[in-house]
């Protein structure tokens, strides 16, 4: 019977099933940070209990870390997070990447980078971004720390098997609109509940068109449409960009390719549910409100609550726009901003860099606008200040920083002030997101950087336009 | 983890959807490497204002819902972040069952590993328990054995909960201690998978 990939990689990682229980599924790869991770440890110690496959367990540390100088930890809670991760690897016999290691990142950004993220594997971490690894063809989602616990001492973890949802993308995406513009669009369109109970297959055209980095950007925001998990078939450009990786196999690479090809969805197989999207009518999108379901293509408006039907929707946009200072009606184009951050593991790898890089180039960042690069991994700085982007960013104005999860959540010094706005490529616009009072837009690296330099949102595409003409 | 079976209380009305768990503990308390004593931070920025004072409109600073051990919210609660410090956060601040309409997965999971009970009720039903606790306070029973929620005026909803978590609720288990005694079949599953060189 043809099957999908969700069901192929579920079925091949149960450990146990039995009628009224959750199946026992077995996990591949374990991510830690610092963040989710010590009171998982401290539970192991207190009942006596080791970690039982530390070969497959890999941290580093990302949400704390600062971006300027990176070893002065100025918080001492966090510096003791820090610390206390680097003591429970060192304790328990787990790789870390550390501050200042070649391999640090952020840790969805890394996963990839280094090859540890495969098709068919499953893989946990205390993250709700896991999701960011389905592009390969995993199945990865984000656990709490008990749960970061249960696999620790037993590699395993209990799980209901959720229902599958097919998001099929059709046709080609327009110019100048990118990954983030779709997996936006989606959430606008189906709202921020739409996964829940679900994982995603993203397919179709669209999708089959963007490159792995593009893919990462649409799985790692599953989770912002509630979704257990997302991902995508593996093809070729999968086994392409995992070919000579550091823990991708290497004598029976082709044997490993074979296998994850294989794992592709059968032509004909089923979905609990199917939706549908054109990615020719996306436009590039940026959010108005305090969910990332609250968006809107550049040339709409935030809305007004005769939009909307009941009186608790009516409600809850009033209150968005009152935290987000925002008139109903106004034209997205006439929302001015102070700050801009291209960043965190939606959109912080070199590609990304390059986009926006490219349309910063030879201008400035406007009058009264703080903007920061934050390079995902330390790889992709390097990688990055090879090709001479870091001084494209610098010389426009920008802040070219060091890795790490940064402005996304403002766990670090990266913090946006209190009632100003911020253009930013990460994921969450929720209140206080990046600060107490601050006002996150989520958008694509190619809106960020022409917000940057405008001082405001304009339409990427006109401006890339005038550009190709100039 | 604490058993839990028969909660009463007078229920915290908290009429939003989509509360997400940056709402429910703000990143500034995530730097905490215990367990316990997030219940302070609960809601903070709802809570308090910049200085610090409490503010009288929202539900948690009512006086008539101080002793709530029972939050009643909409749609989608716990959203976003998978970070387990929100469900402490709930459980430190004395809630011990949360009734919506909908959860986020991943806090869905996470209140079954904390001894909390995640009640979901229908949409209808939920507005009508919230609309009663607004307009005064509302006393009701959950009954984890019944899976029940019997208000103070005799309304009585029924609710569905799979039955693993629900033994594992009442009985306040270890996980990972029933997870060993599939010790041999783990062992058995890590000889025959698929590992390439």
């Amino acid at each position: 019977m043809a099957k999908n990939i969700i069901e192929k990689v579920w079925e091949s990682h149960v450990v146990h099933r039995e009628e009224g229980k959750p199946d026992l599924l077995y996990i591949d790869l374990h991510l830690i940070h610092e963040v989710t991770s010590p009171q998982a440890f401290e539970g192991l110690r207190l009942a006596g209990r080791k970690v039982r496959r530390p070969d497959l367990c890999f941290a580093t540390m990302d949400h704390n870390v600062p971006t300027k100088d990176i070893f002065t930890i100025n918080d001492p809670i966090a510096k003791k997070q820090i610390n206390t991760l680097a003591k429970n690897c060192e304790e328990f016999g787990i790789q870390l990447a550390d501050i200042g290691h070649p391999d640090q990142g952020i840790v969805h950004v890394i996963g990839p980078e280094l090859g540890l993220t495969q098709p068919g594997k499953t893989i946990v971490c205390g993250d709700s971004h896991t999701s960011t690894h389905g592009a390969f063809g995993a199945l990865a989602f984000g656990i709490g720390t008990s749960e970061v616990e249960h696999v620790l001492s037993t590699q395993t973890l209990w799980q209901n098997k959720p229902k599958t949802l097919e998001i099929r993308v059709n046709g080609k995406l327009g110019f100048g609109v990118t990954a983030k513009d779709i997996i936006l669009a989606i959430i606008a369109k189906w709202g921020v509940g739409l996964g829940t109970g679900h994982i995603i297959e993203f397919t179709g055209e669209a999708i089959r068109n963007l490159s792995m980095e593009e893919r990462m950007t649409i799985c790692n925001m599953s989770i912002e449409a509630g979704a257990k998990a997302g991902l995508i078939s593996p093809d070729e450009k999968t086994v392409e960009f995992l070919r000579g990786r550091r823990f991708a196999p290497k004598e029976e690479f082709d044997k490993a390719a074979e296998y994850w090809l294989s794992l592709a969805s059968d032509p004909g197989c089923t979905y609990d549910k199917v939706l549908e999207i054109d990615a020719s009518e996306i436009e590039p999108y940026v959010t108005w409100g305090t969910n990332p379901s609250m968006g809107t293509g550049i040339t709409g408006h935030v809305p007004t609550a005769d939009d909307y039907e009941s009186e608790t929707d009516k409600q809850a946009l009033r209150k968005a726009l009152e935290y987000m200072g925002l008139e109903e009606g106004q034209p997205i184009t006439s929302i001015e901003i102070q700050h801009v951050f291209i960043g965190s593991c939606t959109n912080s790898r070199l590609s990304d860099l390059r986009t926006a890089a490219q349309i910063v180039k030879g201008k400035k960042v406007a009058p009264g606008v703080r903007a920061i690069v934050v390079p995902g991994s330390h790889s992709v700085k390097k990688a990055a200040e090879e090709e001479g982007l870091d001084k494209i960013f610098i010389e426009a104005g920008f802040e070219w920083r060091n890795s790490g999860c940064s402005a996304c959540l403002g766990m670090n010094e990266d913090i946006i002030p209190a009632g100003e706005r911020c253009a930013s490529t990460s994921n969450r616009n929720f209140e206080g997101r990046q600060g107490a009072g601050a006002r996150t837009h989520l958008v694509s690296p190619a809106m960020a950087a022409a917000a940057a330099i405008e001082g405001r949102f304009v339409d990427v595409r006109e401006y890339l336009k005038q550009e190709q003409e100039a | 983890m604490e058993p839990i079976n028969v909660v009463k209380s007078v229920i915290a009305p908290l009429d939003r959807k989509n509360v997400d768990t940056d709402q429910i503990i703000s990143k500034e308390f995530l730097k905490r490497i215990e367990r316990t004593g997030f219940g302070k931070y609960l809601f903070y920025h709802w809570r308090y204002d910049e200085n610090g004072n409490e503010i009288p409109d929202f539900v948690l600073n009512k006086p008539e819902y101080k002793e709530a051990k029972i939050l009643v919210a909409q749609d989608n609660f716990g959203c976003g972040s998978s970070r387990e410090h929100a469900p402490w956060a709930i459980l430190d601040y004395g809630f011990r069952v949360i009734i919506a309409p909908s959860f986020a997965d991943i806090f869905h999971n996470n209140c079954f590993k904390n001894g909390i009970l995640p009640v979901k009720l229908k949409e209808e039903e939920v507005d009508e328990i919230l609309a009663k606790g607004l307009q005064k306070p509302y006393t009701v029973e959950v009954n984890l054995s019944e899976q029940t929620v019997t208000g103070e005026d005799g309304a009585v909803y029924h609710f569905n909960i799979d039955p693993y978590y629900k033994e594992m609720l009442l009985n306040g288990w270890d996980e990972i201690a029933l997870t060993f005694k599939y010790e041999d079949e783990i062992k058995a599953y890590e000889e025959k998978r698929v590992v390439f060189k």
